[in-house]
């Protein structure tokens, strides 16, 4: 055999044998590594994913309509959209109201269906209340004899879309639009109009907050990195005192100093500089301090992570090669803080995009961010849809942020401290 | 000569970080233009804090600093017009290698076609040209280093500092690089001041080199000089291999003293820096000057060694024996057919001219 074609030959075999070895070695190692990690990634699957998936479906679940209806669900399908349902889908309907009504959900579908047009629950708890008197066929003349709304089209292009097993309703509301008469989407009337004003004040507030910590947070991380060891774990201590205290304490207290008769109006009163008590909370300025307050830690540690990290050789380079302090700093110094400032800015505004106690506690009414309002349709409305529904599109706004920005300051190779 | 003579002049400059301990010690250093001048010296021996203060980024804390005869701490840092290579490059890390080098252009306000044409030619200096878009983090560490280089000469600065540039370099590439910058050097005419621990590089490169001990300049002298004529038994130690012999002093006549060794042989040899009969001395020979059974004449004297080891190294043999209690002596005989051979345990007779051995103060 020549030694070209051994080469030749063997090689494919060779290569061959040799992965099944390596993946045969591998494979005992890759059962105990998966061994290992498996509890882990089930208390994961089960506490965090499990737990969000359902409540992000339950903006798009319309099942319940379904299981109220059952019968017309069914019959419905075989409408073409055009003109009125034939008698099976009436004589479905009145069979469903039947039990409906003697199980008291009939309420439910109203309210629902109310939704998509005004005078649904109405109409369907005037019907409910007299549908036994229905005995027989004709089911359609009978009904419509009830109320001629049950001859409109339009009620049953609501009621074919309020029966399907999904709804997009709840997610089209959380940017105020809704269907229309003809299955077409279309922005709600102004005055109903105020998720999408709701989120653009949530957006708002989170971008000021973020630009808030970064003005406050640059300096400090500044100085925190190009101090002596003593003093930077001086402050490092102050700025994580703040991880020890509760939320609840420490806007909290931003109350007692910023209120009218609290510390900052006092000294501005006794020193003379006012002469009545300024509004400093319970206003958008409350929420711009205890935030600006509460987030800062999520700005300085990242940008003291990449400050201690750069040499103080590349400003000095930077002089010596002629650039006056200002010039080294903004040209050499400061481009390469930028990860760590697209790291804070990125923590801090996705943070607050969620942020509910700090503006409810010192906002007033027109300060309350998106989460407010999924705690008001949980707690209040207990309307589930419609809060995970601000949820879900909170949720994309921050995933789209991230995929944005994340890929771009490489947020993965952050290391904090 | 006065200030204006010298490019840099160091006059009784001190330096302390804490306010306790002094790391630069009343140094002395003048540096004419052109000049090639190594500081040279172990680790923590004060060389980068020299650099710092002569580029402003650290303040004297005595004495003062002449650049061009003006006092240098009226100058801001950025106003000195001095090149320099950092130890560990400090290429900006965000612009590419065109843009690093327009850098210290840019700032001064030249115009874009003349930065282009002054980049390029940097680049081409340092055989760099094709890799003007690349950036650092692409960049190998002979390669950064080259870029560092023609970084702090492409604004044409008259003086270039650099710091350990070729520190972390492989042995052969840092060997290529000592030679090309001691040819830029020549072809330019800056004065630079390169700071190394590596003898061998600032013996290679150097018009002048200062050996930095303890924060005090030990001796300031040519490669040569320092070499064949320490000053102190510092630089004897420091600056290749030297054989040390002990011994005290018996008569003096001139500049050459009768030293009584500690096994009671009586050795000539050069004083440098003692002075007295009586002193304690300490005799340092280079391994390379002795000779091997001399024929014993006016200059020369002769020892007996016994041989305790025998190295073959190819172009000489090395010769470890035992002189005067001394079982480190090293005598490196060159490998020519003229030389006899030597036997371990063989007991020989060593001689030198007395102008080779120096005595030192201990
Ligand atoms: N910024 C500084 N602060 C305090 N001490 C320093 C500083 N820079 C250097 N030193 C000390 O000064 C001494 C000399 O350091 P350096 O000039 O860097 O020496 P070399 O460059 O010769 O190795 C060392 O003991 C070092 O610890
Ligand atoms: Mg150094």
């Amino acid at each position: 055999m020549t030694f070209a074609a051994s080469e030749g030959a063997d090689n494919s075999n060779d290569g061959k044998s040799l992965r099944k070895k390596l993946l045969r070695a591998e494979r005992r190692k890759k059962f105990e590594a998966i061994g290992l990690v498996t509890p882990l990634l089930i208390v994961m699957v089960v506490f965090y994913f499990v737990p969000i998936a359902m409540m992000l479906f339950r903006s798009i679940d319309n099942s319940q309509m379904a299981k109220i209806l059952p019968q017309t669900s069914i019959a419905i399908q075989n409408w073409s959209g055009e003109g009125l349902p034939d008698e099976i889908t009436y004589a479905a309907i009145v069979g469903d109201m039947k039990i409906a009504q003697a199980d008291r959900d009939l309420a439910k579908v109203g309210r629902r269906l109310n939704f998509d047009l005004v005078g649904f629950h109405s109409l369907l708890s005037k019907s409910g209340r007299k549908i036994d008197e229905i005995k027989g066929p004709p089911y359609k003349e009978n009904l419509i004899a009830f109320d001629k709304k049950w001859g409109n089209e339009q009620y049953w292009t609501v009621m074919e879309r309020g029966l399907k097993n999904t709804t997009l309703l709840y997610l089209l509301a959380a940017i105020d639009l809704k269907y229309d008469e003809n299955n077409k989407i279309v922005k709600v009337p102004e005055y109903e109009a105020i998720y999408v004003s709701i989120i653009s004040r949530t957006v708002y507030i989170s971008l000021s907050i973020t630009i808030l910590t970064l003005i406050l947070g640059f300096p400090i991380a500044y100085f925190m990195a190009n101090t002596t060891p003593r003093t930077r774990n001086l402050l490092m201590i102050i700025l994580l005192l703040v991880f020890w205290t509760s939320l609840l304490v420490r806007t909290l207290s931003w109350i007692l100093v910023l209120q009218n008769n609290g510390v900052v109006n006092n000294l501005l009163m006794f020193t003379g500089i006012i002469t009545e008590p300024l509004d400093m909370v319970f206003n958008r300025f409350g929420v711009y301090v205890a935030m600006t307050h509460v987030l800062l830690p999520f700005m300085v540690l990242p940008l003291y992570s990449v400050m201690r990290s750069i040499p103080s050789d590349y400003v000095r380079a930077a002089q010596s090669l002629g650039a006056k302090s200002i010039t080294a700093f903004i040209r050499v110094y400061l481009p390469q803080t930028l990860p760590g400032i697209g790291a804070g800015a990125l923590m801090v505004f996705i943070q607050a995009l969620g942020y509910y106690i700090t503006p409810a506690l010192v906002g007033g009414p027109r300060d309350q961010m998106v989460s407010y309002f999924v705690a008001f349709f949980v707690n209040e409305r207990v309307n589930w849809s419609m809060a995970s529904a601000l949820g879900l599109t909170l949720l994309i706004l921050t995933g789209s942020l991230y995929l944005i920005f994340g890929k771009r300051v490489n947020i993965a190779n952050m290391k904090l401290g | 000569m006065s200030d204006k003579d010298f490019h840099v002049r160091f006059k009784n400059v001190q330096k302390s970080y804490d306010g306790k301990q002094l790391v630069v010690k009343d140094l002395n250093l003048d540096i004419e233009k052109g000049k090639f001048v190594t500081m040279l010296g172990p680790s923590g021996s004060g060389k980068t804090t020299c650099l710092m203060m002569l580029a402003g980024f650290e303040s004297t804390t005595h004495g003062e600093i002449i650049l061009n005869g003006r006092p240098i701490n009226k100058i801001p840092p950025h106003k000195r017009g001095i090149g320099m290579v950092f130890q560990n490059y400090a290429l900006f890390p965000h612009m590419s290698v065109g843009e690093n080098l327009a850098f210290p252009l840019e700032v001064r306000k030249i115009a874009k076609p003349e930065i282009e044409d002054m980049v390029k030619k940097a680049l081409d200096m340092v055989q760099m040209g094709d890799f003007i878009d690349r950036y650092p983090g692409q960049l190998s560490g002979g390669q950064k280093q080259r870029i560092a280089l023609s970084r702090a000469l492409v604004f044409n600065p008259e003086l270039v500092l650099m710091d350990e540039p070729l520190g972390a370099l492989d042995k052969q590439l840092r060997e290529q690089m000592q030679y090309e910058i001691k040819h830029i050097h020549e072809q330019l005419g800056v004065s630079v001041v390169y700071v190394t621990h590596d003898q061998a590089e600032a013996l290679t490169m150097s018009d002048q080199i200062a050996v930095f001990n303890d924060g005090v300049i030990q001796q300031l002298a040519s490669p040569a000089d320092l070499y064949e004529r320490p000053e102190n038994s510092f630089i004897a130690q420091f600056i290749g291999e030297n054989n040390q012999l002990r011994g005290t002093i018996e008569k003096v006549n001139k500049n050459i003293a009768n030293v009584k060794l500690e096994n009671g042989e009586n050795v000539s040899a050069l004083m440098v820096d003692v002075k007295d009969k009586g002193e304690v001395t300490l005799l340092s020979i280079r391994p390379e000057r002795i000779i091997i059974n001399p024929k014993t004449t006016k200059n020369s004297q002769a020892l007996e060694g016994k041989v305790l080891e025998l190295i073959y190294l190819g172009d000489h043999i090395r010769c470890r024996m035992m002189v005067s209690g001394n079982d480190q002596f090293i005598v490196k005989i060159p490998n020519s057919s003229t030389h006899e051979l030597l036997k371990v345990g063989e007991k020989i007779s060593l001689g030198w001219d007395k102008k080779d051995c120096r005595a030192l103060k201990p």
